[in-house]
């Protein structure tokens, strides 16, 4: 496992889920394969994956869903399989992934369930429906919501009870843009109050400006974690350096840049993209202003999530 | 054990069934038979009307046994397997509630639509018949609606049973139906097929107790023997011994049925 630490310098507040060695074995396939993990109070944490990383099976360990066949998982100090576990609970948020909730109950019915199944109040219902957007529909059954709206449904029943610890599996799944907009500011206004939020998706793009630290899993390990950037460095891929340019420069381009270590220049009319490692960037960029003002405009693009996790996961 | 959990779970099981009107179905179902069986079941021997209710007893034994195993076990087989293939189940566990207190919930909700169809659909009819009966043949339906009760919570937990130990809904149908036929249909033929098969020799001592391995018989034990006139008519009297048929006994034989299955149930399901 990789480790990667410009933020362990930083004063970190002390773990509030931990994960020691954890197994999880379905017969001879290794879902989990010995995975280490600590995750701060307060932090927004990214667990990234392909469809049979690992990514599901942790979560659910991490929830005490399924024992794991070997290891430990502590949550605000707490074993997972442990008698103690139920008060933790109360304190625990989760969205599944696809969530499915019951056809018959109206939204409003929906909390009202899940609050008594948390010790919350009924009176507390409508303030979580109003803080997902859902007020309008309160009264309406669940078969008549469309994706979005269960969704949010599921959101709410995860917000209900004021969690300390949210375990979001693909929670924008089925959101339109305005909404996962929406969403984040609800997830920024408590990670502010200090709860901590472990979320799965597969919008690679989507969560790699908002979360504070990410893991990238890939067959049932961890292949590192760490910050977006850090994650970037540490797999020193190329960036791409894109140009505007006048197309009967194109050759001038190549020639600057003949004797630098540039992998590839790619070509459409105006637009040139050329890749080159991360150290050569400023000497690329230096030979292109030596071309007096050929260069028109200048971009530097720094790997994307996608870059990186195909990196790691390979 | 948390008594609110398996409250909230119970409740919304029993609200389910009755929003969605099958306590109602069921009721009307379990009224019109009994109606019918009262006023027309003596209509093969020419006569209409209600005639006595040892005969009355006697006719509903025999059609509660068929169905009330059937209802309960349609009820009841797709109670944790039916969550967990929605997908409903992780959410419900990820609460903080014990796998025991989910599916004693569960079954507990279900009983009580369950039996509360059993008492309003037969109870109308006794109301109904309440100015024909005197106290003593009030108190014989009433035994036998306490049994059709006991009935079908022994047959509910054999159905809570096979959903933990089903891999989906489909084999847990069929495994809900295999039950009823090896119980309402198989389990008499068998054993009067072994009794013959001995001649007898072998089976003396051990039929009654065989015949408390399956609660239907029990149900019908426990209803024939205690009517006199009955009990000669179905010649159950001649292999079982009178120190079995005690209701009270009987009445524990079905408890039993409904504890066990329950039981392995939550053994299984905590795996």
């Amino acid at each position: 496992m990789a480790s990667i630490s410009p933020d362990a310098a930083r004063t970190a507040p002390p773990p509030v889920i931990t994960a020691r060695q954890v197994v999880k074995h379905y017969g001879r396939v290794h879902a989990v394969d010995g995975v280490d993990l600590d995750i701060a109070q307060g932090e927004l944490f990214g667990l990234i994956g392909h469809n049979g990383a690992g990514k599901s099976t942790l979560f659910k360990m991490m929830l005490g869903l399924i024992p794991p066949t070997s290891g430990e998982i502590r949550i605000a100090g707490t074993a997972v399989t442990g008698k103690g576990f139920r008060a933790v609970r109360r304190r625990v948020g989760y969205l599944p992934e696809n969530v499915v909730l019951y056809e018959n109950l109206t939204g409003l019915e929906t909390l009202q369930f899940f609050a008594q199944l948390k010790g919350v109040t009924h009176p507390a219902c409508p303030a979580v429906l109003e803080r997902v957007g859902l007020t309008h529909a309160a009264k309406r059954r669940v078969r008549e919501y469309s994706k979005g709206m269960r969704q949010r449904l599921g959101f709410a029943q995860a917000l209900l009870g004021k969690p300390q610890i949210l375990f979001l599996d693909e929670p924008t799944n089925g959101l339109d843009p305005e909404a996962i907009r929406e969403f984040y500011a609800i997830l920024r206004a408590l990670r502010a109050e200090g709860v901590t939020v472990v979320l799965t998706s597969h919008i690679l793009s989507e969560i790699q400006e908002r979360v504070d630290r990410l893991a990238i899993m890939a067959t049932g390990k961890i292949r590192a974690v760490g910050t977006v950037q850090a994650l970037r460095e540490q797999m020193d891929l190329p960036l791409w350096i894109d140009l505007r340019i006048a197309p009967s420069d194109l050759e001038a381009v190549r020639t600057a840049l003949g004797q630098l270590p540039v992998s590839a220049i790619e070509a459409h009319d105006d637009h040139v993209s050329v890749r080159c490692a991360r150290d050569a960037k400023m000497a690329v960029i230096e030979a292109l202003a030596a071309l007096d003002g050929r260069v028109l405009d200048l971009h530097v693009r720094e790997p994307s999530l996608e870059d990186v996790f195909f990196g790691f996961s390979d | 054990m948390e008594i609110a959990q398996v409250a909230t779970i119970a409740g919304k099981e029993f609200w389910d069934r009755i929003r969605n009107r099958w306590v109602l179905a069921v009721a009307a179902v379990f009224t019109v038979f009994a109606l019918a069986i009262a006023y027309f079941g003596g209509a093969q021997q020419g006569a209409v009307g209600f005639r006595s209710i040892e005969f009355t007893i006697a006719s509903l034994v025999s059609l509660v046994i068929y169905l009330i195993p059937l209802i309960a076990l349609v009820l009841g087989f797709d109670a944790i397997v039916g969550e967990r293939e929605r997908g409903s189940l992780d959410l419900l566990l990820s609460m903080p509630i014990t796998r025991f207190e989910l599916l004693l919930g569960k079954y507990l909700g279900l009983a009580g639509a369950l039996a509360f169809s059993t008492v309003a659909g037969f109870g109308l009819v006794a109301l109904v018949l309440a100015t024909q009966l005197e106290l003593g043949a009030l108190l014989h339906y009433f035994g036998f609606m306490l049994s059709s009760v006991l009935l079908g919570m022994a047959f509910l937990s054999l159905a809570v049973m096979v959903s933990v130990f089903a891999a989906d809904r489909t084999r847990a149908s069929g495994m809900a139906i295999a039950l009823w036929f090896f119980f309402v249909l198989v389990f008499d033929l068998l054993l009067l097929g072994a009794l013959v098969v001995t001649s007898g020799q072998y089976g003396g001592e051990i039929f009654p107790y065989l015949l408390l391995a399956n609660p239907a018989d029990v149900f019908r034990i426990l209803n024939i023997f205690s009517l006199e006139d009955v009990r000669t008519l179905y010649g159950l009297a001649t292999v079982f011994p009178a120190a079995l048929a005690e209701p009270w006994l009987l009445g524990l034989v079905m408890l039993g049925w409904i504890a066990a299955p329950l039981a392995i149930a939550t053994w299984r399901f905590r795996k």
